[in-house]
């Protein structure tokens, strides 16, 4: 169990971050410059929060009070930086024997990186560096894995197979791992809890399907993926009826009165039929990605099925669709008036 | 058809331009071979002053000889010292943040604009007898100037700031966040140093190294001015040449040809040491660049 309560000082903010961490993988979403980066250095000993603590089991990594603040060499983490900080001088084997001291062809062999023993981290992929990172990290036996950003320096398919990968590997080691990324979609993807770091401050932790249905507020929708809208709310049988600002009209399934932000997920928004209530806007461009079209509006962006150009007018570029979600898809964000709480 | 990256290909040039080019090509010629005759003309004179055999036979005198020893052996000290005492310094320097940072920076630098004679002048009246720290050595039985020890510390003086500048410029290009998951890995300071940013900077601390041996090899002011010039003790050869320049001039033409060898040789070893590590550069007074990681 990793403990940390922590303030750390930053340039345009402070990040106050308080976690508890069991055998358990939880992945921190949240935009650049939301203190991600700072968190993990801070856990590895390579920041100094101004105060609070961070201890492992019983072990006591950090104390500001009481000056204890273990040097990063002395704390156990697997630590993998942004670009997976491989040393380009030492051959993959050496990278991995700087941790431990000694060969670990075992560690290679796990994680599939065998055969490349003897090649330096120039000549390797971006998949096959993280693996090799990966493998260096484990050699430290680690009691915490902290990755950062681990998928962005890979191109889309790679990402989604690493992504997978590296899933079943945190699985089956069962460290306390904290993970951070800036797409909502890799946390999804890992499974786990998800925390929603701005600003230096946790917004939200829980289930990602949870966080995506009933999102704190709008800087957590908005980082799920969700269009985030402002409206007017008015009582409508059990549920609202909200006119949205700038024009249209959506049903939510929750009651709500006044002035509200409404998130609306791309994929639960579909065309509405002629003469049906809803939201209209204009197409600004189309591109289709697998089985579904990612149309991005003035307003909005918005999944339709590959179909949906049969319906006029068609899904073009300049083009006005009506759009409108089943009401219980339309979540009316907590906070009430427009601008949320921030 | 249009030859692109050469924006003049596809028109043709009106002769007035043509003859703009003629001109200065032809003045570029002119000035790069005056240029070069400049510069080489001084090296040939001295390779074609005496005939072969002569200086073959200057090499071998005992004032060359002595000189030879002399400077191999102080500028051997010297260079240990400094890459000794240097290297490790040059790395906290380029590695910690701490107030009046840049200050220090700056010390480091102030010997390589002080006039050598100056420096030896301020060596003198520093370690000198009736110096600053004299009654301090004197009293613990120490006497630095004019010995050999002396022409040590003038070569450290003059030619360490060469090699402390290039040292922190090549430590700064190291990216920090190798040297923190280093950290992470388990290394201490000193395995983070020797085992990831040395070998990262080796380009340029070789190349740093290289100019302030070549530096170092050809004091002059500094050692004459606080060791003196004796023959066997204190003469190195650029010493050498300089009593010799009265006396004898072949003789002393003769230890300028060796010291030019000896030169290329460093300035041949900085070139190959460049090509082996890209990121060296020729290495030649490098600027320092700001310090530091943006947080992210």
């Amino acid at each position: 169990m990793l403990h940390l309560d922590i303030a750390l000082a930053r340039r345009a903010f402070e990040l106050r971050v308080a976690l508890r961490l069991g055998a358990e993988t939880l992945t921190l979403v949240g935009r650049s410059g939301a203190g991600k980066t700072s968190l993990l250095r801070a856990i590895a000993g390579l920041e100094h929060p101004r105060a609070g603590t961070i201890a492992l089991e019983r072990e006591l990594w950090l104390e500001a009070e009481r000056g204890i603040d273990l040097e990063p060499e002395r704390r156990r983490v697997g630590y993998l930086p942004q670009d997976y900080g491989l040393f380009p001088h030492l051959s993959v084997a050496d990278n991995v024997r700087f941790a431990g001291r000694r060969e670990r062809p075992d560690l290679l062999e796990r994680l599939g990186i065998g055969q490349l023993a003897r090649a330096r981290p120039g000549e390797l992929s971006g998949g096959e560096r993280q693996r090799v990172a990966l493998a260096r990290a484990l050699a430290r036996d680690p009691r915490v894995l902290l990755l950062d950003e681990p998928f962005a320096a890979l191109d889309a398919i790679t990402r989604a197979e690493v992504r997978d990968e590296l899933g079943a590997l945190l699985d089956e080691l069962g460290l306390p791992t904290l993970l951070v990324t800036h797409a909502f979609e890799d946390a999804a993807a890992l499974g786990g809890r998800v925390g929603v770091l701005e600003a230096g401050r946790v917004l939200q932790v829980g289930r990602p399907e949870a966080i995506q249905r009933s999102p704190a507020d709008a800087v957590v929708a908005a980082l799920t993926g969700a269009n985030v809208l402002s409206g007017q709310a008015v009582r409508s049988g059990a549920g609202a009826r909200v006119r949205i600002r700038g024009g249209g009209e959506l049903l939510s399934a929750v009651p709500a009165e006044g002035p509200v932000q409404i998130a609306v997920h791309p994929w639960t928004l579909v065309r509405a039929e002629a003469g049906e209530a809803g939201l209209s806007d204009t197409v600004t461009a189309v591109h289709r990605d697998g089985g579904r079209l990612v149309v991005r509006m003035t307003r909005l962006i918005v999944h339709l099925p590959v179909g949906s150009g049969a319906q006029a007018p068609a899904v073009e570029p300049g083009n006005v669709l009506t759009l409108r979600a089943a009401p219980e898809d339309v979540i009316v964000l907590p906070g009430g008036a427009a601008g949320g709480k921030r | 058809m249009r030859v692109w990256g050469r924006p003049a290909g596809g028109r043709r040039a009106s002769p007035r331009v043509r003859f703009d080019h003629a001109v200065l090509g032809s003045a570029g010629i002119a000035i790069a071979l005056i240029v070069l005759a400049f510069l080489a003309l001084p090296i040939i004179a001295l390779v074609t002053y005496q005939p072969l055999h002569a200086l073959v036979h200057g090499f071998g005198a005992r004032v060359a000889t002595d000189a030879i020893i002399v400077s191999l052996k102080t500028n051997a000290i010297a260079f240990a010292v400094m890459v000794a005492l240097g290297t490790p310094f040059a790395y906290i320097l380029a590695r910690r943040r701490f107030p009046g940072r840049s200050a220090v920076i700056t010390l480091v630098e102030v010997p390589l604009v002080m006039p050598p004679a100056v420096a030896g002048l301020g060596l003198l009246v520093a370690f000198g007898r009736l110096g600053l720290l004299g009654h301090a050595l004197d009293a613990l039985g120490v006497d630095l100037a004019f010995t050999q020890a002396a022409v040590v510390m003038a070569i450290l003086f003059v030619a360490g700031p060469f090699y402390l500048r290039g040292a922190i410029a090549a430590f700064s290009a190291v990216d920090p966040t190798l040297l923190d998951v280093a950290a992470t890995l388990g290394a201490g300071p000193l395995r983070r140093m020797v085992r990831i940013a040395v070998p990262l900077a080796a380009g340029g601390l070789g190349a740093a190294a290289a100019v302030a041996f070549a530096r170092g090899l050809g004091e002059f002011g500094a050692t004459i001015l606080f060791a003196g010039s004796f023959q066997g003790t204190t003469q190195t050869l650029p010493l050498a040449v300089y009593s010799l320049f009265d006396a004898n001039l072949d003789q002393a033409v003769a230890i300028g040809v060796l010291l030019i060898l000896l030169s290329a040789a460093v300035l041949l070893l900085t070139k190959v040491l460049g090509r082996s590590w890209p990121a060296a550069g020729s290495g030649f007074a490098p600027a320092i660049p700001r310090p530091g990681r943006a947080p992210r």
